[in-house]
């Protein structure tokens, strides 16, 4: 693996009731993050391509660990994100390209299918910094009930040289949604949109 | 006597595979739960508060054997544990008091009479408090090499009506531990202190 991970850390949060109403079966989110050695901190480098290698490696080991620690099925997967925070010896670019070029592809894998975009933020940032992960439907953008978010906050990461990258997984949407829009049942998942 | 009712679970492996040391042959793995519940004295001044704690003994078992599973199954791999309670702003801190004897009792119960008391925390705070829950070693309180922290907390949690209480448990010693005292493999385990 050309990742140098310091540590791993997958969180699985479940809500069983909201506003006084049960959530049957519970709405489950999983985000799995890798704490990695910034391979450019410090100075220019006009190549990204290690990183680029980084993000295709990472794709598919955070979507396993996000599957793995939900017990579903890959293809029991709903929605997806994924995020990334450069330390401060780093540079913006270097999120986006473990995001951005070769993320993508194992993550699906991962998930089966996946025909949405995959959605993303990126900032600097360190130690005990919150990263919020976007998420959307892996196979239909508009699909309302699954746009959400997920929070990802190590009290010990990203240090100076360090990167964290977050995948996050669910197996479902927000706890109670009525606001209408596409639903997920409803969702063709051919263009990635509807 | 009041049921407990669970909002959400919140839970988190981490996976540490060196802090800037050599890599581990095996990675230290450290997990927490976290649960929010309903806490049933709430906004106003109780007195006799005790019968919550016995309907808080199922809760704090399914936690425990959570934890075990998390970190592989094997309840001969936990090595380091702790508790600590977070109480939302519509109570008081002596709630948070009411999780010592089921989270204790419930991990020594699983992990098959643990020796050493369980170190814990506990305070009032708001949505998105952390807590520091600290850790030492199931049979000796005295092993330095186990003495740590696990943090925890959830964006959304505990509201003014809710409580948070969590369990954490690891597989051993910090990942580079070399600040010396009394080692694992130099206790009795009789007492529970050294």
């Amino acid at each position: 693996m050309t990742a140098k991970i310091r540590k791993l850390t997958v969180w699985v949060e479940e809500t069983l009731q909201e506003m006084g109403q049960e959530i049957s079966p519970p709405t489950r989110k999983a985000v799995a993050a890798a704490v990695i050695e910034n391979p450019f901190a410090g100075h220019y480098e006009n190549d990204l391509s290690e990183l680029m290698e980084i993000g295709a490696e990472l794709g598919g080991l955070l979507g396993r660990k996000c599957v793995a620690a939900l017990g579903i099925e890959p293809n029991a997967a709903e929605s997806y994100g994924k995020a990334a925070m450069v330390g401060e010896n780093g540079e913006l670019e270097h999120a986006a390209a473990i995001l951005h070029p070769r993320l993508g592809a194992p993550l699906r894998e991962a998930v089966e299918k996946g025909a949405a975009l995959v959605p993303s933020s990126k900032k600097m940032g360190g130690p005990g910094q919150v990263l919020d992960v976007p998420l959307g439907h892996k196979d239909a953008a508009y699909v309302r009930s699954h746009f959400d978010g997920v929070e990802v906050r190590l009290c010990d990461a990203p240090r100076a040289d360090e990167i964290l990258v977050a995948v996050a997984v669910t197996d479902s949407g927000r706890p109670l949604p009525r606001v209408g829009g596409l639903r997920h049942d409803e969702a063709q998942g051919s263009d990635g949109l509807r | 006597m009041p049921d407990v009712s669970i909002r959400k679970i919140v839970t988190a492996l981490d996976e540490i595979h060196h802090e800037g040391g050599p890599p581990a042959a095996q990675p230290l793995l450290r997990a927490s739960i976290l649960t929010v519940i309903a806490n049933p004295y709430a906004g106003r001044y109780v007195e006799d508060i005790q019968p919550f704690m016995e309907n808080l003994r199922p809760l704090g078992l399914m936690m425990a054997k959570r934890l075990v599973d998390m970190l592989g199954g094997d309840a001969k791999r936990v090595e380091g544990y702790g508790k600590g309670a977070i109480v939302g702003t519509g109570g008081e801190n002596e709630h948070g008091a009411l999780w010592h004897a089921p989270g204790g009792y419930a991990m020594r119960e699983v992990l098959g009479g643990a020796k050493a008391i369980v170190p814990s925390t506990k305070k009032v705070g708001g949505p998105g408090t952390r807590l520091d829950v600290p850790v030492t070693h199931i049979n000796a309180s005295y092993v330095r090499s186990h003495f740590d922290a696990i943090e925890v907390g959830t964006p959304d949690g505990p509201r003014s009506n809710e409580m948070a209480v969590a369990l954490v448990m690891t597989t051993g010693a910090r990942i580079h531990n070399r600040a010396g005292g009394l080692a694992a493999d130099a206790i009795t385990g009789e007492d529970g202190l050294k």
